[in-house]
């Protein structure tokens, strides 16, 4: 063939991870916060689609020091897991199932929702004539893995909607 | 945690209880066996199973599920009456020498100023003695006194012999003289013990008070404020200390400012409220840092409406939503479900719109079947999930839950597809109040979206309405600022810059007008820059110094550790102002000298405190305010008037109580514990269910997720639900090992595999063989391809704790059955 092919046979098999990108993260699990490395296939190009392919422990981060356990050893199942909701959906009332939806119909027909159960309910002044401006037919929970950037936006959403009812994982 | 993970390195004793840490925080749990190895420290554990970190304790003590109380009051008695508590350390830096008004009592289980109408305290019974005008307050620094704090104490827990430690816990008596001995060898300077706690002692109807009993016992010990030592809650989700921090509850704003009541109708009134008057009567002054709340509440005020806040209009106070009582999880619920409430003396309507991000209420709340029941009123729900949980589809539960066929149930329900953790950036706050940010590493799935855009799409397009339309109070939406550079997906880095707070003008040290300290627009360094006259913004103050000048500290990656106690100032960001341990002024003497060299929390070096970012003003010598400045009277509090059920902790047997309470048989459960009466709220006596049930966790397992991994390595080793049960019961009731039983309460039934153990042991209690039981919460009816199971929390009931709301899933009755 006029090259030698015994160097490419004497080649190692690279490891999986020798040319994944290393994204430094925090494990979703419980509240001591192991840090973990993320190895994702594809260099971040625009036309490159990332895909986990390892989780390991973060050997610099102080309290893991590079340990997980066998929750946060397995996140890729968590990330990869093919039962993952990809699109929007709606189930209307008195349904069975159900229905695809496209982004825009679902954030419109839940702002109309939201807009109206606030207009039909909303109390200004309460039975002692007390300026109140809430919503009691508004009720919202957060959950354990919102950041705290989220949650600091929902708590301003919860006020502008003037939504008494709230609550988070924290209590339950 | 007021210290941290690492820190617990540097405990001489451990006492592990309520909760199983080898379980459920296993790599924090490496710094438990680190302790041992290197100062041959001594792990405790006490708990109702023999579990994994029972399994590498240096001893093990068996307390039946929610006899904590008694069995820490036995502790604490056992230190006061041999002494083995640290004197000095009580002195100075606890309420022990404060008297008390002669109106407190303690009789017959009950304290005074119970309403036995409304079920509630009058706690003005419990104040200090004096007039709170005049500021006379009376002190005995010699504890002598009969009514000060510490005379009262002792006469409180004279009752918790070890005997009776042993008759209500089921301890044996020589297993809690050792579990005391080893607990107390830290009532000294010399020596120092940490205290760990989780789920196992929040979720009781005493469960705030369980905790209390355990820091007041850290106190008398000396260990509160010090390296190795404090009072360490391991929470359970990666960031539930985050969402608390952040206003994530009714009763809270962010930064643990208060939501506003009715009766708060101007601001005034509101920052007064939340500033408590100082109380001088220490031989030092207090810093009663709370005085400074009003700039912290401006400053949040600033960041909600900007521009359209100004000095005029309170900062639009009048906007924010006022209270009138309770909206906490199970009022939420139980509101919807009797579809209205009475507020402020009328009817208001009940919930008929709700938003769930990230929350599964169906698995996670207690009494199932009235969740469905109460869902199933809703007009709309959306919820925000990656995967198809529980709750998206209540309408289509397993009969067995008790809800109407889908046909019936007029609830619109959208299902919208979110990003998991991997896939957004921002940080979380762990158990011990690290800041630390995530990078994004990949795209979501399909068309999901960052619930960051999710939230912020429906805000713009409520907003868009209510600009076109009109409607109920507009300006109340139309003025939350929401200035991002994209609003419709904002930077979650600009988000936490909002949350650090700027200066809005330019700000001048107040020492010397002529010097500015900020320019406007700048990050501003912490929370001590912040005013109350609109020169500043700050989305929460107690973030502040998180996104500074020098850029986003959750960022920082620096391990480096010149203490060698495990603090790590370089890494990440720990509120409050990179703070370590909480109350640290405490870990030194009257003098700022350290209880111990070799474990210096903050030391004075003569000019300034040095060591840990001190809990205390930096320049201020010691002697001139108290270490625990976040209180007006400068001290921890042995006895506390502020909590719903008591000054002092006292036992109390679960609503649903196995026994009569041994102490105070008339009054058996807490008196205040939270109810509710609708006809789904019902309760079982230990006639028809005799077994104790508690709820717990595995290691292999993640709440309510990881059942939904198809082909996941999890779901492998942890394949389904099962009901552990002691071999002498199992025998006792022909149960074998891998049988199916059934487990019923007063509000459900479900049915699981019998895994027989000898981890679980009877107890005998009064006199009488009791029967513990455990279930793993894990399962449910939405879950991967033959991974589901019961909800167990179909047998839990709607009751809790009357300080903090929560359900008491750890102390339940069942009966135990063949299937």
């Amino acid at each position: 063939m006029g090259f030698d092919l015994s160097l490419a046979r004497a080649e190692v098999r690279q490891f999986k991870i020798s040319r994944t990108t290393e994204t430094r993260s925090i494990c979703p699990y419980c509240a001591v916060s192991c840090g973990v490395i993320i190895h994702t296939l594809g260099d971040r190009s625009k036309n490159a689609t990332s895909a986990v392919v390892h989780i390991e422990g973060d050997p610099d981060h102080p309290i893991s020091r590079g340990s997980l356990c066998p929750k946060g050893i397995t996140l890729k199942d968590d990330i990869n897991n093919p039962m993952r909701i990809k699109s929007p959906k709606v189930r209307r009332p008195g349904s069975d199932h159900w229905e695809e939806i496209t982004w825009d119909d679902a954030i419109a027909g839940i702002a109309r929702h939201l807009k109206d159960t606030r207009d039909r309910t909303f109390v200004a002044k309460n039975a002692k004539g007390q300026v109140v401006n809430r919503t009691p037919g508004l009720a919202m929970i957060g959950g354990c893995t919102d950041t705290n950037e989220f949650n600091f936006l929902q708590w301003k959403a919860i006020s502008a909607w003037g939504v008494p009812y709230r609550d988070s994982q924290a209590r339950v | 945690m007021t210290n941290g993970w690492v820190d617990i390195k540097n405990a001489d004793v451990i006492l592990a209880m309520g909760g199983n840490p080898a379980e459920n925080h296993p790599v924090g749990f490496k710094w438990f066996m680190e302790a041992k190895r290197t100062r041959n420290a001594k792990l405790v554990v006490v708990d109702p199973r023999f579990t994994r970190t029972a399994s590498v304790a240096d001893l093990y003590a068996p307390v039946r599920s929610g006899s904590d109380i008694a069995f820490l009051l036995g502790l604490i008695r056992y230190a006061l009456t041999t002494g083995r508590f640290h004197s000095d350390y009580v002195k100075i830096h606890t309420n022990a020498p404060y008297i008390i008004t002669d109106k407190f009592s303690f009789n017959d289980g009950l304290f005074s100023g119970f309403d036995g109408n409304t079920h509630q305290y009058l706690k003005e019974n419990w104040a200090y003695e004096g007039d709170p005008k005049t500021q006379a307050y009376s002190l005995d620094q010699t504890l002598q006194h009969p009514r000060c704090v510490f005379q009262l104490l002792k006469k409180h827990v004279d009752r918790y012999t070890p005997e009776v430690v042993e008759q209500i816990c089921g301890t044996p008596k020589e297993t809690f003289l050792k579990v005391a001995d080893i607990v107390t060898s830290t009532g000294n300077a010399e020596r120092c013990g940490t205290l760990t706690y989780a789920l196992g002692w929040t979720q009781h109807s005493i469960g705030v008070q369980i905790i209390r009993a355990g820091a007041m016992l850290q106190l008398l010990l000396g260990n509160v404020g010090r390296p190795g030592g404090g009072v360490n809650a391991f929470r359970g989700h990666s960031n539930i200390q985050g969402a608390t921090d952040t206003g994530g509850t009714f009763e809270t704003l962010p930064g643990y400012l208060k939501t506003p009541t009715a009766q708060l109708q101007t601001l005034k009134d509101y920052n007064d409220s939340g500033s408590p008057t100082t109380l001088n009567k220490q031989s030092w002054a207090t810093m009663n840092y709370w005085v400074n709340y009003s700039k912290f509440m401006v400053s949040l005020l600033k960041a909600i409406y900007g521009n359209a806040a100004t000095k005029e209009n309170d900062f639009g106070y009048a906007w924010l939503p006022k209270v009138d009582g309770n909206y906490s999880w199970m009022y939420i619920y139980d509101d919807m479900y009797r579809g209205s409430s009475m507020r402020a003396g009328a009817k208001e309507p009940a919930p008929e719109g709700f938003l769930t991000f990230g929350m599964n209420p169906v698995a996670l709340g207690p009494n199932v079947k009235k969740m469905i029941a109460a869902l199933s009123k809703l007009k709309w729900m959306v919820v925000v999930e990656n995967v198809e949980i529980e709750t998206a589809k209540f309408w289509n539960a397993p009969k067995e839950y008790g809800g109407a066929p889908p046909s019936q149930i007029q609830t619109e329900v959208y299902l919208l597809p979110a990003s998991g953790f991997a896939e957004k950036d921002g940080t979380f706050t762990n158990s011990a109040r690290w800041l630390q940010w995530k990078w994004k590493a990949l795209d979501p799935p399909g068309q999901s979206k960052t619930d960051q855009e999710i939230l912020s799409r429906i805000f713009l397009a409520v907003q868009n309405l209510y600009r076109k339309e009109g409607g109920a109070l507009p300006e109340q939406i139309l003025n939350v600022s929401w200035a991002y550079t994209n609003p419709v997906n904002p930077d979650l880095g600009e988000v936490l810059k909002e949350m650090n707070g700027k200066a809005l003008a330019d700000l001048h040290d107040p020492k010397d007008a002529t010097k500015v300290v900020k320019t406007a627009g700048q990050q501003i360094d912490g929370f001590g820059q912040l005013m109350d006259d609109g020169t500043t913004m700050c989305g929460n103050w107690l973030h502040s110094g998180v996104y500074t000048e020098a850029g986003n500290n959750a960022q920082r990656r620096n391990n480096a550790d010149p203490t060698g106690l495990g603090m790590y100032h370089n890494w990440g960001f720990s509120w409050p102002a990179n703070r370590r341990i909480m109350y640290n002024r405490a870990s030194a003497d009257a003098e700022g000298k350290p209880w111990d060299p070799t474990r210096v929390g903050i030391q004075w070096n003569g000019q300034k405190w040095v060591g840990d970012v001190p809990d205390m003003k930096p320049d201020a010598p010691p002697g001139t305010y108290g270490a625990f400045i976040m209180l007006p009277e400068g001290v921890a509090r042995l006895f506390a008037a502020s909590l719903n059920d008591g000054p002092f902790p006292e036992h109390y047997e679960p609503v649903e109580a196995p026994v009569a309470n041994p102490l105070h048989p008339n009054v058996t459960s807490n008196p205040v514990a939270l109810k509710f009466a609708s006809d789904k709220d019902t309760l079982g006596t230990s006639d028809k269910f005799p077994i104790v049930c508690t709820t717990y966790r595995l290691t292999e397992m993640y709440h309510y997720w990881t059942k939904h991994q198809e082909g996941g390595v999890l779901n492998e080793l942890q394949p389904g639900f099962f009901v552990e049960i002691p071999e002498k019961l199992a025998s006792q009731k022909g149960i074998a090992n891998g049988s199916k039983v059934r487990v019923t309460s007063a509000r459900g039934s479900i049915e699981g595999v019998a895994m027989v153990t000898q981890r679980l042991q009877p107890f005998k209690i009064n006199g009488k063989e009791l029967w513990q039981i455990g279930l793993p919460l894990h399962w449910g009816y939405a879950a991967a391809k033959g991974h589901t199971g019961p909800l167990v929390n179909f047998l839990t009931a709607s009751v809790g704790d009357p300080n903090t709301w929560t359900p008491e899933y750890k102390a339940f009755l069942v009966k135990l059955d063949k299937a």
